[in-house]
């Protein structure tokens, strides 16, 4: 009886090893960010089924991306954040932006729909440095009078993962408040002064939109899809900007990406008068010289074509793609750096 | 006097039926609660092509298929090595060092290993083969499963070999039956129902287990068997999948939890049955 | 003096030598499997220890109860960490035993022959679901329910008493200690039901009967003795069931509010080691946050390590009491 049960699995076993042996392998593996995880993977299925070629992408995290293509075990790693040219030449790696996003505030306040709240930096950075504690606090009126903003207590969201989005959110929150700036900083995980975490921006999502009076801050898909409360904030031209596709175009435009070497920039608080403030660049990081140089040259077909034509799936997906200026910029240092 | 005793006695066992049934209850209720959740939320995607499809991109149809077949190959793996090394240690600890140091060390050691973070065991496998090789693997993610499914069989095989009762052991020995067939034709035909418990346990406690995977396995969106390769799995999509904020990718997410948990489901009852069959099969 | 021809041509004797054999093979092949969980945790708390040794040796003594956690800063503590998982966890134990225990003894007692396949079924699919489900329909569907019925009933009833008042005080939020702890409690309830269920039901049959032919109830059969037989086997499926809720990640990361602070009240959010790793480990950008995660995996080694001892220590004076 004992043996029968082992005998019976140890064929199955075996038939699994066969079906091993009739398989294929992929080609190319990447991981890193969760938030180009939707658009690269959109990228690869069309690029798969026009030339064959697989690329299996994971979102890991950004952190996970930077270890994985240090440690070499994928051919290229997602961050969102940049690393710095001293950081790249120590390892070895080459980096290019590769898709641009936002980040949204959103509120959950009844009677505030989308669009309507008007904020400025210092704001949300005295909201979340716990500051600014109820919605009908003199700073909020007199940006939105004609809001009813109750006597209420904000409940601030915050990520409880590491994130992009943390990073890019803290970066511009240091960038238009000192007070912030030396309290708090600016990381991909940080140390939050008031507030409840959610995991990942479906947590922040789900946090928000159950928790009444609430403020939280999510990427505009999220926003979108899970139908929130985002609001205008003013950027550093002075005009309130509502998030979309269009001001976060202009923000990655205003930007001057050949000013630091490997394309080191980060894009909150652009200049530009129609400039999200919060926009935010996903970079890729390959190796110069890679061990594996078939691999490579494969990843970077993928990206070439995805650069060049992967406009509108990345538009239905809620993401900005590159302008073709700065996807010219990319290829030059493809052929100049990555071998 | 007495009858107030007996009146006392009676009460206390009506409250205790009572209070034991209501227990059951409430652990269907919960049952029925998050059934019936995964299944109404993953009911627009329950149909043929949730099997037959692979896992697609954001706006594309598609289903979980080659998550499945990955799942249950890494799974299968896992509970391939890690019982018979789970019920080899159990065995020892039962029948060898029931009583000495050195067994009661490694039981010790065994719940210690049981409450370790499933996290924790991914970075060590990790550690040990994913950066020994230089990639990610679908071994890897069998090798993490495995030791999450190893302290779970040791200690149920310890703990049921432990409870039968010796006279069954001192009577065949009597005979003059050797220990290691004592143990494979006696003991272990007592106690398999038990030890079978403990297996499926392990085995559902690993289909649900994402944190291994994710730095062993990884993912991959293409179909593949090849176990050298990065290896599709549902936990990894669920979490990918309900972490993302497009609708079609939550249907998936809750109607892969719903479709593993049936597995799980449909292997307990399977087992149990033929076990059941088996018993009645050796009674006569 | 057995002739050496006879006794190597002597089957029986052929027979013992080859039995002698395999004993001695089949004790070597156990024996090794068992060296081997104790190499698998050695490896295991080993590759922790080092990876957080540069956290140990940069904080030293006071990583165990400092209450910081700041990245930004790179001051890291492991207090609050600690505090949630323990609560939490007992809070599951505190809620999942008992219930375990009733559906055991439903199930063995009770329960009608027909009915018993089908109900533990039930049960043990519970422990088929993956964790991140339970998460996510905490999250969903639990944490509303108890963020707008089971909160403001024990703000109101229990948050004014003195004391014990602190733990029912806090805002309706759904989220925090005791979501986290129920939703743990639902997840280890059909593994301690299923061993306690399992080893009910090997208590010989004349050892019950002999004590419901002297008249006792069955509550009395259960507690007199069918609990006592099993009492080792009982608390190895409570510290299975224990072992989960420690460890346990996906689940208690998106109801427990992960908060990096110290509160009294259950009703307030926290986090917990494992919620803690599994949140930020893939993200940690500095060589020192990194350790200090990997140092708080080591340390709740060292809570069960400290938990299993205690409840070994009762267990072996319980067991004296009663003469044993």
């Amino acid at each position: 009886m004992l043996v029968p049960i082992k005998v019976r699995v140890l064929a199955l076993c075996l038939a699994a090893m066969v079906f091993v042996s009739m398989s294929l392998a992929t080609d190319i593996t990447g991981a890193g960010a969760t938030f180009v995880y939707p658009v690269l993977s959109k990228w690869a299925a069309d690029y798969a089924a026009k030339t064959g070629d697989k690329i299996n992408y994971q979102s890991i995290g950004s952190g996970g991306g930077i270890a994985q293509i240090k440690a070499a075990t994928v051919d290229f790693g997602a961050s969102d954040k940049p690393l710095k040219p001293e950081e790249l030449s120590a390892a070895g790696l080459a980096q290019f932006p590769v898709v641009i996003g936002g980040v949204v505030p959103v509120v959950h306040v009844p009677g505030i729909e989308a669009g309507k709240m008007k904020l400025t930096g210092t704001l949300i950075a005295d909201i979340f440095l716990g500051k600014i504690t109820k919605w009908n606090d003199s700073t909020i009126v007199s940006l939105n009078p004609d809001l009813k903003l109750p006597d209420k207590l904000i409940t601030v969201v915050h990520r409880s993962d590491g994130s992009g989005t943390t990073f890019n959110w803290s970066n511009y929150l240091s960038k238009v408040s000192d007070e912030w700036k030396t309290k708090v900083g600016e990381g991909t995980s940080i140390n939050w002064p008031t507030g409840v975490g959610g995991k990942g921006n479906e947590g922040v999502s789900a946090y928000v939109n159950q928790l009444e009076y609430s403020f939280g801050y999510v990427e505009l898909a999220y926003a979108i899809q899970n139908k929130m409360a985002y609001c205008q904030v003013k950027n550093s031209a002075g005009n309130f900007i509502m998030p979309s596709l269009e001001s976060f175009q202009k923000a990655a435009a205003s930007a001057d990406w050949t000013k630091e070497p490997d394309f080191y920039q980060i894009i909150t608080n652009a200049p530009g008068a129609d400039s999200w403030p919060i926009a935010a660049s996903t970079f890729v990081l390959m190796y110069k010289t890679p061990k594996n140089a078939a691999s490579t040259k494969a990843a970077l077909a993928f990206f070439k074509y995805a650069l060049e034509n992967g406009q509108d799936q990345a538009k239905t997906l809620q993401y900005v793609s590159l302008p073709s200026s700065l996807v010219k910029e990319i290829e030059d240092y493809w052929t100049k750096q990555i071998h | 006097m007495a009858n107030s005793l007996l009146m006392q006695r009676r009460i206390t066992n009506a409250a205790a039926r009572v209070l034991a049934t209501l227990a059951a209850m409430i652990g269907i209720f919960w049952l029925i609660w998050i059934l019936w959740t995964t299944f109404s939320k993953g009911l627009p995607v329950l149909k043929w092509g949730l099997f037959t499809q692979l896992t697609p991109p954001p706006g594309s149809d598609g289903g979980l298929l080659n998550a499945f077949v990955g799942s249950i190959l890494m799974s299968g793996l896992a509970v391939l090595i890690g019982t018979p090394i789970g019920i080899g240690a159990g065995t020892y600890l039962a029948e060898y060092a029931r009583h000495t140091k050195l067994g009661e060390t490694i039981r010790f050691v065994n719940d210690i290993l049981l409450s370790a973070p499933s996290i924790v065991m991914g970075l060590f496998v990790y550690t040990i083969t994913v950066r020994q090789v230089g990639h990610f693997s679908g071994y890897a993610g069998a090798i993490a499963l495995a030791f999450i499914v190893l302290p779970v069989v040791v200690r149920t095989t310890d703990e049921m070999l432990q409870l039968v009762p010796s006279t069954m052991r001192e009577a065949s020995l009597a005979l003059g039956v050797p220990q290691h067939k004592v143990i494979r034709q006696v003991l272990f035909r007592a106690s398999m129902s038990g030890i079978l418990t403990g297996v499926l346990l392990a085995l559902a406690r690993i289909t649900g287990e994402t944190a291994p995977l994710l730095f062993t396995a990884l993912n991959n969106p293409y179909w593949s068997t090849n176990m050298n390769q990065p290896m599709a799995n549902v936990p990894v999509v669920i979490f990918q999948y309900a972490m993302s904020p497009y609708e079609y990718w939550h249907a998936l997410a809750w109607a892969g939890a719903f479709v593993m948990t049936m597995l799980v489901l449909m292997l307990g009852i399977i087992s149990r049955i033929i076990l059941l069959r088996n018993r009645r099969h050796d009674a006569q | 003096m057995l002739d050496v021809k006879t006794a190597v041509m002597d089957p029986l004797v052929r027979l013992d030598r080859r039995d002698r054999r395999a004993d001695k093979f089949f004790r070597l092949a156990v024996q090794s499997c068992a060296i081997f969980v104790l190499i698998a945790l050695l490896g295991a708390a080993l590759s922790m220890l080092i990876g957080g040794r540069e956290a140990f040796s940069t904080f030293g003594w006071k990583f165990l109860w400092s209450k910081d956690w700041d990245p930004v800063q790179k001051q890291f503590g492991a207090l609050i960490p600690i505090y949630g998982t323990l609560v939490t966890s007992l809070l599951a134990m505190i809620f999942a035993v008992p219930i375990s225990f009733g559906i055991a003894i439903f199930l063995t007692e009770i329960a009608p022959r027909w009915m018993r396949l089908p109900i533990a079924s039930a049960i043990d699919l519970l422990a088929g679901i993956p964790s991140i489900i339970y998460g996510m329909w905490g999250l969903f569907i639990f944490a509303p329910f108890m963020g707008a019925h089971v909160d403001p009933w024990l703000n109101s009833h229990w948050g004014s008493l003195p004391v014990i008042g602190a733990l029912f005080r806090g805002p309706n939020m759904g989220l925090g200690m005791l979501t986290a702890g129920v939703v743990l409690a639902v997840m280890v309830i059909p593994f301690i039901a299923a061993v306690m269920r399992e080893v009910f039901s090997t208590v010989p049959s004349p050892l019950k009967e002999s004590a419901y032919a002297l008249g006792s109830t069955t509550w009395e059969v259960v507690w007199n003795v069918v609990l006592p037989y099993t009492r080792s086997a009982v608390t190895g499926g409570i510290f299975l069931g224990l072992g989960r809720a420690l460890g346990e990640t996906m689940a208690v990361t998106f109801v427990l509010g992960n908060t990096h602070r110290l509160a009294a009240s259950l009703l307030e959010p926290g986090n917990s080691i494992a919620a803690t790793i599994a949140n930020e480990f893939t993200e940690a950008d500095s060589s020192l946050y990194l350790s200090s995660l990997i140092a708080l995996g080591f340390l709740l080694f060292v809570v069960t390590f400290i938990v299993l001892t205690i409840a070994r220590l009762m267990l072996r004076r319980m067991a004296r009491l009663e003469g044993n």
